[in-house]
């Protein structure tokens, strides 16, 4: 048994943190939030250079080994910075879909391209029917001609108005919660047919609704075989859950931080409010729900990287992103109250940090969707 | 024991659900049903029509256009309205400032102000909180120096709810640095139009300025605009925060709510082919929002029976503002936890009046996260739940 970080993952977690430290402060978060894009793409160069966009990638196919506790390690810090880089979107999410189901040609053509930085991508699985599961897909792909046709609404697609190439998933059979008949394609985002909505999300990231209609693609636009996507999609939906856990571990950490440091300093009745018990015991508390969600992302990660059966790896992480939900609401809540008005305004960055929590909680289901799917598994 | 209407209050009832259903605007029950904000018009709309049926002040003494209510007609009221979604006045005028003005004010005062908050013609603000007395409201260091006939204002006060729509601020200032901190506090009276104040708006997480900040740099009060004798506002101040706890248990908001949203549950697909209102797990967390209401609503009715036969309100009513308040939370939880991806798009223009064009998901859900964040509020204001809490351990439990 062994805890502690390997070389790389320390080097993983300075770089970032000196990364935040010297780039990355509320004010510039801010502004990026406020800009055109919604994120820096001199970033993302950087991100690419430092070899953050090749972690979730195996070593064959030019990546740094997709360990998911590499993963897990940065995006922790991403967490405390409340990074707004599509990097879960681009490089985790699409970029394990495409790793698997890519054949040589598009991986070559494609993982390349996003771990140099210089492609973005988004995965549309959602709809507004589906809720929190990936597999409720009604968008529908037919053979028409030599091509192949594609309709249907996606929601909170991340990253969608960014993205120069669409993976978009759509069923040829079966009926609209089957896990058999689901079809990915590399869509153009300009294609005909496409359009897109883009908006700012609750945490400052970027999203889209995509109306799909008589979206026309041919054979080679294809990511796997016919009718059988679902089992990447989950797959790279529980590794990406796994990062946005950790995101949340993060974001959580400095919640707590910021609340502890805040009642040492704010003073009321004569005296820091944190030298009220009732106070130092809520503080404990958010001690403790930051340390059971690391612990359990942590088991979720090691569980990606060593067990084989893919049902354990999914209770795992089932597991840990309930347990994270639970935290979210405690810590995130408690540092909002703690705080007292200053903490619910804006130009603060602690309401910042809870709302980031909030959606955090929200993507690839919620605490109390993963505790149902963990007791169904 | 029974928990029964007379045959006089039922009719009672009855007239005021005819009245709003006949009076409550269409075009504004639709912007409530539609998580669309209400403007600075529409509040003073709907306060006029109350004024115009005599209902504008329940708490209110006959002799001063009150409506006679017995107690437990201002709580049949009050409940209609929150069922109806038809929104309490503003109480920053009628129920913060205008006790204070009856029970402390002179003859004069009485005159010039009560007619005015009464028929909505005047828009009041709190000026209480500062940058650095929110719990430890005592600590304040507004100062008024008198001057002549005058008083001079310096300093600032924040939380200023709705600060930008008022004509006229109440505030606690120090006029004696050398007492006890509660014993230099006065109770001041302050056009909002006097030169040297400034209103600077402060932006919520959920994307509004309902909240502001108000400076004063040398604003000159006539000091006929003091509350009774100098240094006796805190002792005034109390009173207002007894008033400002009563009706905040919130019983009838939560019940239309908790109706909305078992609405919402029966409309939202669990992604597996049902829907939300046959999902078990939902299912408990709604009851048990719904017993916690239970609860909460026969303990007002409790607090209410004894205020019937003469009991003033006591720190039962702490009781209310903490359950009120953090069952109200969890009901924005749950509305969150049926909202999912539809909640995450951060729109806030989409809930302004005038907006135009298609708004991204429907209504109740595009709201969801943002009512979650602002509904942090609840918790922290009109004496935060932690200060609730010290006032049951203080007076009831004798700690």
């Amino acid at each position: 048994m062994d805890f502690s970080y390997t070389e790389v993952q320390q080097m993983l977690q300075d770089q970032v943190q000196k990364f935040v430290q010297k780039s990355y402060d509320f004010d510039t978060r801010s502004k990026l939030i406020a800009s055109e894009a919604g994120y820096s793409k001199e970033f993302w160069q950087l991100f690419a250079e430092l070899g953050w966009l090749a972690v979730p990638f195996s070593e064959e196919d030019g990546g740094l080994g997709g360990s998911a506790v590499d993963l897990m390690v940065m995006m922790e810090e991403f967490g405390k910075a409340m990074l707004v880089e599509p990097y879960t979107a681009t490089a985790v999410l699409s970029g394990s879909i495409v790793a698997e189901l890519g054949d040589e040609t598009q991986k070559t053509g494609l993982v390349s391209s996003i771990i140099g930085g210089e492609l973005q991508l988004a995965s549309a699985y959602a709809e507004a029917q589906s809720r929190y599961n990936p597999l409720n897909i009604q968008t529908s792909a037919s053979g028409e001609d030599d091509a192949i046709v594609i309709s249907g609404t996606k929601i909170a697609v991340e990253n969608g108005a960014n993205a120069d190439k669409l993976i978009i998933f759509a069923r040829e059979q079966g009926k609209s919660t089957d896990k058999a008949g689901i079809s990915a394609f590399l869509v153009d985002a300009k294609a005909e047919g496409v359009t897109l909505r883009g908006y700012t999300t609750v945490d400052g990231k970027r999203a889209a609704e995509i109306e799909l209609e008589q979206v026309r693609v041919g054979d080679t636009d294809r990511l796997g075989a016919p009718g059988e996507a679902a089992d990447a999609l989950l797959r790279a939906i529980d590794k990406a859950t796994v990062g946005v856990s950790a995101e949340a571990v993060g974001a959580l950490e400095s919640l707590l931080h910021k609340t502890v440091e805040y009642s040492k300093t704010r003073k009321q009745f004569g005296t820091p409010i944190g030298t009220f018990q009732a106070l130092q015991h809520r503080m404990a508390d958010m001690f403790i729900e930051c340390q059971l969600a690391r612990s359990i992302v942590m088991m979720a990660a090691m569980s990606i990287d060593s067990q084989d059966d893919d049902a354990e790896k999914t209770k795992a992480v089932s597991a840990a992103k309930s347990r994270v939900g639970k935290a979210i609401h405690k810590v995130g809540q408690e540092a909002i109250q703690i705080h007292g008005g200053i903490g619910m305004t804006d130009e603060l960055d602690v309401g910042h940090l809870f709302k980031r929590v909030t959606a955090l909680d929200i993507q690839f289901g919620d605490g109390e969707f993963h505790t149902e799917r963990y007791a169904a598994l | 024991m029974n928990a029964d209407f007379t045959a006089e209050e039922l009719d009672f009832q009855q007239e005021v659900r005819t009245f709003l259903q006949e009076e409550f605007p269409a075009d504004l029950k639709h912007k409530v049903d539609n998580n669309i904000r209400l403007t600075k018009d529409d509040m003073v709309r709907w306060q006029k029509i109350l004024y115009k049926k005599g209902w504008a002040a329940p708490t209110w003494p006959e002799e001063h256009g009150g409506t006679g209510w017995s107690h437990t007609q201002r709580h049949i009221f009050a409940t209609e309205m929150g069922l109806y979604g038809a929104p309490e006045p503003i109480p920053f005028g009628m129920k913060m400032v205008a006790p204070v003005i009856m029970a402390y004010g002179s003859e004069e005062q009485k005159q010039r102000f009560l007619p005015d908050i009464l028929a909505s013609n005047v828009w009041w603000c709190q000026g209480y909180s500062e940058p650095n007395a929110g719990s430890d409201l005592a600590s304040l260091k507004t100062t008024a120096v008198r001057d002549g006939d005058e008083y001079v204002v310096n300093g600032a006060k924040t939380w200023n709810t709705l600060g930008q729509y008022a004509d006229w601020i109440f505030c606690l200032v120090r006029t004696d640095n050398t007492v006890k901190k509660q014993e230099g506090i006065s109770f001041l009276l302050i056009d909002m139009k006097s030169p040297g104040i400034s209103v600077k708006p402060i932006v919520l997480i959920d994307g509004f300025a309902e909240v502001n900040e108000v400076f004063f740099d040398d604003v000159r009060v006539p000091a006929e605009n003091l509350i009774g004798e100098e240094n006796k506002g805190w002792t005034y101040a109390k009173v207002l925060l007894t008033h400002e706890r009563t009706n905040i248990a919130g019983v009838a908001r939560a019940k239309r709510r908790l109706n909305a949203l078992r609405k919402l549950a029966a409309e939202s697909p669990d992604g597996y082919g049902n829907t939300m209102s046959e999902n078990s797990m939902f299912k408990k967390r709604l009851a048990e929002c719904e017993i916690e209401l239970q609860a909460l609503e026969y303990s007002e009715l409790r607090t209410l029976a004894a205020l019937s036969v003469g009991n003033a309100p006591g720190p039962e009513s702490s009781i209310l503002k903490i359950v009120g308040t953090e069952l109200a939370q969890k009901i924005d939880e749950l509305v969150l936890e049926l909202s999912g991806y539809h909640s995450l798009p951060y729109v806030p223009d989409q809930f302004e009046d005038g907006f135009e064009g298609d708004r991204i998901g429907p209504g109740t859900t595009a709201a969801a996260a943002l009512n979650y964040f602002n509904n942090r509020k609840l918790s922290i204001f009109g004496g935060s739940n932690e200060i609730q809490r010290n006032i049951i351990c203080k007076a009831v439990l004798g700690l």
